[in-house]
């Protein structure tokens, strides 16, 4: 016998005793209300705010040149930015002629993971939705946004439309029919990475970007 | 001490380590600093007493409800992680996790392990067998990489180096990392080890992590975390390799949400933590990043035990937030490593038990008052103080036939048992009881003045020359 039939027999051996299934949709609804997208966003915003990100309200015209002034502010000259995506290819035309230098997720890690490890300060990725009760940007990595690039430039940059911003996780789940099917990685991030291992105190930065830095785009800024 | 000997007889060597750190004022403010942070900001995320009691009763019916159909949902998570392209491997011991895992490092020639923080990991010290066998196991949680660092073990599953100062953390960098200066400033601290680990995230053959949660429907792996390093261990080497207990299973999705706001709230008093990630697969054909292999190594190490007793099995529906050894008065007071088990305090005086048999961990649940702090904040409600009470009869009752569990009678002491069954017909007969204490009163002065551990701390104890009854009889 494998140690896969060993434990099974073992579980299967012991006393059944079935539980009725948790009614999760109704703990939700008793305890969590409804709310507009501007009352959900100015959640999203105090929270995510709370956890050290930056947030800046922008519209879907301006968000181009704010993304500019941010850069321009940090002393960024290089950032990491999809070119296959609509909001990639508008950050790149409006950047280039700033003489931001946009540089492409575009081969395999294995062929440039010293470069992003050393040499890239920043990066422009969008956020699939948001959710309000804790300040969640929701990311799904794909071929154009890869997992590693809202991971390893120490300032991430989050393109998020508010219209997009659900109330709880739960509701992010259930209303985007997750359990249908997840891609590779599905990822929420809720600020910059940090720690506190040392003395309880909370130091920013420990492995992941030291700064998140949220487009918060709105219907008019 | 070494750290085998720890792990072998959690038991012995109790008293004398929890006594270092009783004695030690540094020790003490360090824990019961921490461990009042960690109360008050629990407490803030949980401003509605009846939203919280309401979260933690369903967060106790999806683990029951879960926990009811383990067997099957393990088949369920194996068939969809298996569609997913995630290898599942099983081990029934901590050996064979061991061997499981080296032996899918050897495949890769690996040099260079790079892990999150993986409490199972620790359980099944994989850092020695790693080292046993020529691969550099690097921890990479910022706590986890300085009590490496130190040659030590965590001191509490969320917080590993909480009994460390940050000056002694200074001395240990400046000491152990080439190049670096004494500095005590936490910022700078952090930026040292972000700096090193750096370096290893991008040459490290394999990255290993637990797991939180895994989804049996979707074929899912859920890592909480703050610092990143769970997320680059899962993503940037090549191979990925995660562990986890065989308990740590949902049936659902959506059996997710309310179980995560219960672990950081409870942890940390976060309302979420700053990443969950959620890994569904190895590297798509198309996609450019995230490891080419995944595998999930599920681990039984006596779990199976604590299922087979429907008592104990509620052992198994914890999460791992700490929040029992973060309001626990004996772990504040003793810190972590004085109970020489992977997992310290409350939960570990309750899972150790399976682990590693009552022989090795018998007196383990007599270091509680019974206060029933633990069971009040378990975020699942496992009835924490019962727990406790029914591993003393485990441990000090008669052995007998079929036991529960491996050990079971370890504490046994026929002559303990015959005190007590004396005290107990005293007290049950009104005959007895009036000539034990006629006895005591007349004779207390016979009464030796070392008492054992009672004496070591009070003067002797004495029965009154009188009784009530004899000095109520004088009143007439």
């Amino acid at each position: 016998m494998s140690a896969r039939d060993r434990i099974l027999a073992k579980l299967n051996a012991a006393p059944v005793l079935p539980k009725a299934a948790p009614d999760i949709a109704a703990w939700y609804q008793t305890h969590r209300g409804t709310e507009s997208t501007a009352e959900k966003a100015a959640r999203f915003r105090g929270c995510i705010e709370f956890a050290h990100a930056e947030v800046h309200v922008v519209s879907p015209a301006s968000w181009p040149q704010k993304l500019a002034e941010v850069l321009a502010d940090k002393q960024i000259g290089k950032l990491l930015v999809a070119p296959g995506t609509d909001h990639g290819a508008r950050a790149i035309a409006g950047l280039t002629s700033g003489g931001i230098e946009c540089r492409g997720y575009d081969s395999r890690i294995e062929a440039w993971k010293e470069e992003l490890f050393h040499d890239i300060p920043a990066s422009l990725t969008a956020a699939r939705c948001a959710i309000a009760e804790t300040g969640t940007l929701v990311l799904w990595p794909d071929e154009h946004e890869p997992r590693l690039m809202s991971l390893v430039p120490p300032v991430h940059i989050v393109l998020l439309d508010a219209a997009t911003t659900h109330n709880t996780f739960y509701e992010a789940m259930q209303s985007e029919g997750w359990a249908n099917g997840l891609p590779t990685n599905a990822l929420l991030i809720s600020g910059p990475s940090k720690t506190a291992d040392i003395q309880v105190t909370l130091a920013y930065g420990a492995h992941g970007p030291k700064e998140l830095i949220v487009l918060l785009m709105g219907e008019a800024a | 001490m070494s750290e085998q000997a720890l792990n072998f007889m959690p038991s012995e060597g109790f008293r004398a380590r929890a006594k270092d750190v009783v004695e030690n004022p540094f020790l003490r403010q360090s824990f019961r600093g921490a461990m009042d942070f960690l109360i008050n900001k629990r407490i803030t995320q949980f401003p509605d007493p009846e939203e919280l009691e309401s979260l933690r009763t369903l967060g106790e019916q999806i683990r029951q409800y879960n926990l009811g159909k383990l067997p099957s949902l393990l088949v369920e998570l194996e068939e969809n992680l298996t569609r997913n392209g995630i290898k599942v491997h099983w081990a029934e011991t901590p050996d064979e996790a061991n061997a499981i895992i080296l032996g899918i490092c050897q495949a890769h020639s690996a040099k260079l392990m790079v892990k999150g923080k993986s409490m199972v990991s620790e359980e099944i010290e994989l850092n020695h067998a790693c080292e046993a066998a020529g691969i550099d196991a690097m921890e990479s949680d910022m706590g986890e990489y300085i009590v490496q660092l130190a040659g030590e073990k965590p001191s509490h599953i969320i917080m590993p180096a909480i009994h460390k100062t940050k000056q002694e953390i200074a001395e240990l960098f400046a000491a152990k990392v080439p190049g670096i200066d004494y500095t005590d400033n936490v910022d700078e601290l952090i930026q040292i080890g972000r700096k090193v680990l750096r370096e290893k995230f991008l040459v490290a053959d394999i990255g290993l992590s637990g797991v939180n949660f895994a989804v049996a429907e979707t074929g899912t792996l859920c890592l909480v975390e703050n610092e990143g390093n769970g997320r680059l261990s899962t993503t940037a080497p090549p191979v990925h390799i995660a562990i986890t207990g065989i308990e740590k299973i949902v049936e659902k999705l959506d059996h997710v949400p309310p179980l995560l706001s219960l672990l950081t709230r409870s942890a940390t008093g976060q309302n979420i933590s700053t990443y969950f990630n959620m890994i569904s697969g190895p590297r798509k054909p198309h996609e450019k990043d995230g490891p080419t292999e995944v595998h999930l190594v599920l681990l039984d190490n006596g779990r199976t035990q604590a299922y087979a007793d429907e008592q104990l099995r509620k052992t198994l529906q914890c999460i791992r937030c700490g929040a029992c050894m973060n309001h626990c008065p004996v772990y504040t007071r003793i810190g972590g490593h004085a109970y020489g088990t992977t997992y310290p305090g409350p939960i570990g005086k309750i899972i150790s038990p399976h682990m590693l048999g009552l022989e090795a961990t018998k007196s383990m649940a007599t270091a509680s008052s019974l206060c029933g702090a633990c069971g009040e904040v378990c975020p699942v409600k496992i009835p924490i103080p019962e727990l406790l009470m029914r591993l003393r009869e485990e441990s000090f009752s008669a052995p007998h036939a079929n036991p529960a569990m491996r050990g079971q009678g370890a504490g046994y002491s026929a002559l303990v048992s015959t005190i007590w069954r004396g005290w107990a017909a005293v007290y049950r007969s009104p005959a007895l009881y009036r000539m034990a204490t006629w006895l005591g009163s007349r004779f207390g002065g016979l009464m030796p003045s070392n008492q054992g551990p009672w004496t070591s701390v009070r003067v002797p104890l004495k029965p009154a020359p009188k009784r009530l009854r004899d000095l109520l009889k004088e009143r007439g």
